[in-house]
């Protein structure tokens, strides 16, 4: 086995992540899809890092990971948000800046 | 210092842990539950956790399970909860065929990046993290190391954009009471006047065998009395079935007709058990 094979299971699960956030329709599913496309981007990092024989992969990854931190407590607040006012919460339903 | 190729263990603990995260991935986009998605998606960010572990980065599975298994989806549960239950995906199409669309081009990205990256990677040399690792004595001080000399600055500002994405959340939860808190009179007066229900609403049925809140209660003409059953249950669509020919039974045995022919099934005391349903 080669270490390659993480990058591939890295594509894998970013794809796996986009049909996710272009198929469904509710935002937590949707936000979830995300973390998925974000962890497979950590995966490829870290791998790199041992291809290359060098730790900034792995400082790089940690620093994903503080920044999806601070990206979920937003994204879920905005959720919260718009579900208070309207009481669902699909991402249809928020159209306001449309028109 | 190279190293080409990996230990058997470590592509037996690969496969078992990529066939691990790609379940939880397919469970997450195909589940119809959102808090099933989030069971899903935890289970991903372990085996990623064990992943990153086994490719010599200890301190990132740690972080990994820490950050994302303890915090991030555990925030994501408590938001499912504030949210509701009734927020699985309506099966209505916005956008026709964007469903078909949005699997086709995410199969093409996909098997463009599997085959760019496979044609990219093959004959790489693979240097190995030891020599980085052995450097300052270990991976967590390397990457202190990097961290708190090359990277200060990026820290720096990763602090502060945590403090401001904290903030952000205490603004954007916070709910300002406009008016004042309505009080338990003027709540009542308002629901008289509506006049849909003005009393409690009915309980949920009592039979023999179920007297569960899933179990409504049928009207006097054996229909469902719906509103009988809390509206966290119905909107998941957790309302036990009522036997029609249950319900007929009993109401022919009421009225004295089936006394004298010879019952197919048994008595009929139980409308809330449907003969499909193996609860």
């Amino acid at each position: 086995m080669n270490p390659e094979n993480y990058v591939v299971l890295a594509a894998v699960l970013f794809t796996i992540g986009t049909v996710g956030v272009l198929v469904r329709r509710n935002a937590i599913v949707v936000f979830m899809s995300i973390e998925l496309m974000l962890n497979a981007a950590n995966l490829a990092f870290v791998a790199f890092a041992r291809m290359q024989g060098n730790l900034d992969g792995q400082v790089i990854a940690f620093f994903v990971m503080v920044v999806a931190a601070a990206e979920v407590v937003v994204g879920l607040a905005i959720i919260v948000a718009i579900y208070r006012s309207r009481r669902s919460a699909s991402i249809d339903e928020p159209n306001l800046l449309k028109y | 210092m190279t190293e080409t190729g990996t230990s058997t263990a470590e592509a037996a603990v690969f496969w078992v842990c990529a066939i691990l995260a790609v379940t939880g991935g397919l469970g997450l986009i195909l589940s119809r539950r959102a808090v099933h998605s989030a069971l899903w998606v935890a289970l991903t960010m372990i085996s990623l956790a064990v992943l990153y572990i086994a490719n010599a980065a200890p301190f990132l599975g740690m972080v990994q399970i820490i950050v994302y298994t303890g915090a991030v989806m555990m925030l994501f549960l408590f938001v499912l909860m504030v949210v509701g239950v009734d927020s699985s995906d309506s099966l209505v199409e916005t956008l026709r065929g964007q469903r078909v669309v949005g699997i086709l081009l995410a199969a093409g990205f996909g098997i463009l990046l599997v085959l760019a990256i496979g044609s990219a990677l093959t004959g790489v040399p693979a240097v190995g993290l030891d020599a980085a690792n052995a450097e300052y004595g270990g991976n967590v001080e390397g990457i202190a190391r990097l961290l708190f000399g090359e990277y200060l600055l990026a820290f720096e500002i990763v602090a502060g954009l945590l403090i401001t994405a904290a903030l952000g959340a205490l603004v954007l939860a916070h709910r300002e009471r406009w008016q004042p808190r309505r009080t338990q009179r003027e709540l009542s007066e308002e629901r008289v006047r509506s006049g849909d229900h003005v009393g409690p609403l009915p309980a949920p049925g009592v039979y023999a065998r179920h007297n569960a809140v899933d179990t409504p209660a049928l009207l006097p003409d054996g229909s469902v009395a719906e509103i009988s059953v809390p509206g966290p249950l119905r909107a998941r669509g957790d309302l036990r079935p009522v036997d029609a020919a249950a319900v007929a039974e009993t109401e022919a045995l009421a009225s004295g007709r089936a006394a004298l022919g010879p019952a197919d099934h048994p008595v009929a005391d139980d409308p809330g058990t449907s003969p499909d349903e193996p609860r």
